[in-house]
């Protein structure tokens, strides 16, 4: 066990959980929710000429999707060290 | 020079760099592909698996599909992207930590049973054999065009290559031939999508480019073009481009299945078993994404030009038709491979497309809009060429790639792991050529009898895997406590339904495949969301009547989940 104790293992768990959980609700928002259930909401707006809706479902969603997992990337970098569980 | 000739040269030119890089990195490095990767930096490795993703549905297929079908077509840019946040946050770096080459690997050591491994077995080669056959109509297309052929020529000529290109072996599996051939492609696929770009709107960014304004000295200039698109679409009697007419319930499960089987597409996982460290899982996902995305937010703009184009050139500015007497080139061209087809309905000498009884246009197949949209714009001879050259690596790639994990597949983890342990190294050799010999011969024949457009049927295979692998291994990581029962039961009821649905709607009664008789208004392309939500409650259920999993495999899914003491990937 890389742990100092069976609490802090608990602890790390948890932190990457919420972590990757909060990703994971922006990335259903911007693909499922933007691009899809509320699409018809936010076609009525206008976006450089394309509509709001279908601009996500055809690129804002999948510029989101990259940023989210250098976010990812670096949170859990962070996380890594602060319970010093990374790799040599 | 002619098309054909300069597509000779730029196919064989790429084709020989191919090859010397195979070469070159062979001689400078062990022979090793998993030791060859382990060496290299996470954005080369990103690039590389890119180039290993991206098959002829990415690149040939998917505009075209979005072409015609607009917003609905989202689903596969979604799904197809949106999947590798999910490899990174959930999957990734969990089983590389793991250790393990395959998922069978993974599946047969944390449900510690050799009947959940054989079924991950089975399931593999079943999802992989399903893509291969989508690709075999891809390179098909591209061959019976520039060959000049019948569609079903050009799909054997196509098997022919791949075969070699398997058994010359090994090619495929080195990262730097994967980063080259990445290069080729995005350059391929991007060099037609500027200019037009340029061309139409005055943007050199095609992904801006497609929300403007129309440029000077085209028809309908200074409108919005998807604004003329949708005009053009309720005039033609289409669906209206940027709304689509699927069900949004549909839209949302196809969606849901291509990025859930995204995560747990095998041949795509492996590549980030053999990173040399965790982090380094991590990173590989983002920077593939960046690399895909850079086709995948070109791909939508592609869609709407060539749309655009089609109309404008088949049914001239004034929508009037345009004499078939002074067709384009490319016209004729596309009509020897039987891929498009028109008919004089009204006896006038003009072309039409539409989507009502006016429409004399009746075969325009979706896979050959990306080929022919260079000829469309009237880019120069090489542009088009070179496009042929990026769909040619990317339907090539992918199915060699494929054919190796389908042959390894049969002979070692099949045969030599499960049902005969005693053969030979020379017999399970056999055994391997045997099953890509057999691969390649169903897969032509799927070929020229397609199910379905080359995206399409690659995404039966992605719902295959969400509705089989995914919850497996989801479960095997979060929920430690799911047992062997419960994730054997829930595989299996999870596959069969799809399989299931699928072959009823597409082989034994295509004539019910309409929304009034789908499941809840679900496609078939979108089914296997539904199957991985069986999956995971079966799996539940059983496991809660039979019992938790052993100590020690609780255990062990404790230490997958912090990066310290990862080891490298070992093969059983």
């Amino acid at each position: 066990m890389a742990f100092k104790s069976g609490d802090l293992a608990k602890a790390y768990w948890r932190d990457n959980l919420s972590l990757v959980l909060k990703l994971l609700a922006v990335w259903f928002l911007v693909s499922y929710g933007f691009g899809i259930l509320l699409v018809d909401v936010l076609n009525q707006f206008t976006f450089f000429g394309f509509k709001l809706g279908f601009w996500f479902a055809q690129q804002g969603s999948i510029l989101t999707f990259i940023v989210l997992i250098f976010v990812y990337v670096n949170r859990m970098a962070a996380l890594d060290n602060k319970y010093d569980v990374h790799e040599e | 020079m002619d098309i054909k000739t300069l597509t000779f040269i730029i196919v064989g030119l790429t084709f020989a760099l191919y090859i010397a890089i195979a070469i070159w990195s062979r001689a400078g490095s062990t022979s090793d592909f998993y030791v060859a990767s382990g060496g290299v930096h996470p954005v080369l490795n990103g690039m590389a698996t890119a180039a290993d993703w991206m098959s002829a549905a990415s690149f040939i297929s998917m505009a075209g599909i979005i072409a015609f079908a607009g917003y609905d077509g989202s689903v596969y840019l979604m799904g197809w992207t949106g999947g590798y946040v999910l490899l990174a946050l959930c999957l990734a770096p969990y089983l590389r930590k793991f250790g393990k080459f395959t998922v069978p690997d993974f599946i047969g050591d944390r449900y510690y049973s050799q009947t959940a491994r054989t079924i991950a077995v089975i399931c593999a080669i079943l999802i992989s054999f399903v893509y291969i056959a989508g690709q075999m109509r891809g390179v098909g297309v591209v061959f019976s065009r520039f060959l000049e052929v019948d569609i079903s020529t050009g799909v054997y000529i196509g098997a022919v290559i791949v075969f070699f290109y398997t058994v010359l072996g090994g090619m495929k599996g080195i990262t730097y031939t994967q980063v080259a051939q990445y290069v080729v492609l995005a350059f391929a696929y991007l060099v037609p999508a500027v200019f037009i770009s340029f061309y139409m709107t005055g943007h050199i960014l095609p992904q801006t480019g497609f929300g403007a304004t129309i440029a000077e000295g085209v028809p309908g200039s200074g409108e919005y073009l998807l604004q003329r698109l949708d005009g053009l679409s309720a005039e033609l009697g289409l669906a209206t481009y940027t709304e689509g007419a699927r069900a949004t319930i549909d839209v949302f499960a196809i969606t849901f299945a291509l990025m859930v089987g995204t995560a747990g597409l095998p041949h795509v996982i492996v590549r980030f078993f053999t990173v040399p460290k965790v982090s380094d899982a991590r990173l590989s996902a983002g920077w593939a994404l960046v690399f895909i995305s850079v086709v995948y937010l070109t791909a939508p703009s592609i869609a709407a030009f060539a749309k655009t184009n089609l109309i404008n050139t088949i049914n001239g500015p004034d929508q009037q038709g345009v004499a078939y007497e002074a067709a384009p080139g490319w016209v004729k061209n596309w009509e020897k491979t039987g891929l498009l087809k028109w008919e004089d309905k009204n006896q006038d000498g003009n072309m039409f497309y539409s989507g009502d009884e006016r429409n004399e246009m009746v075969t325009v197949d979706r896979d050959i809009m990306v080929l022919a949209n260079p000829e469309i714009a009237n880019l120069p001879a090489w542009v088009v060429a070179l496009v042929a050259a990026g769909g040619v690596a990317a339907a090539l790639s992918t199915s060699a790639g494929l054919l190796l994990v389908i042959s390894t597949s049969i002979s070692h983890d099949l045969l030599k792991r499960t049902l005969t342990p005693n053969i030979t190294d020379r017999q399970e050799l056999f055994w391997a050529r045997v099953a890509a010999g057999i691969a390649i011969a169903l897969s032509t024949w799927f070929g020229i009898n397609p199910p379905g457009f080359v995206a399409q049927v690659v995404a039966f295979a992605f719902g295959l895997a969400a509705a089989s692998f995914f919850p497996a291994i989801i479960m095997g990581i979060f929920y430690k406590r799911m047992n062997s029962t419960g994730a054997i039961a829930g595989m299996l009821v999870g596959i069969v339904f799809t399989l299931g649905y699928i072959i009823f709607f597409k082989f034994v009664s295509p004539e019910l495949n309409t929304p009034d008789n789908w499941l809840l208004k679900i496609s078939p392309e979108g089914i296997g969301t539904v199957g991985m939500l069986l999956n995971f409650v079966v799996a539940y259920v059983v496991h809660k009547a039979t019992g938790d999993a052993p100590q020690a495999t609780q255990d062990l899914v404790e230490s997958i989940r912090y990066p310290r003491g990862a080891g490298g990937a070992s093969h059983h």
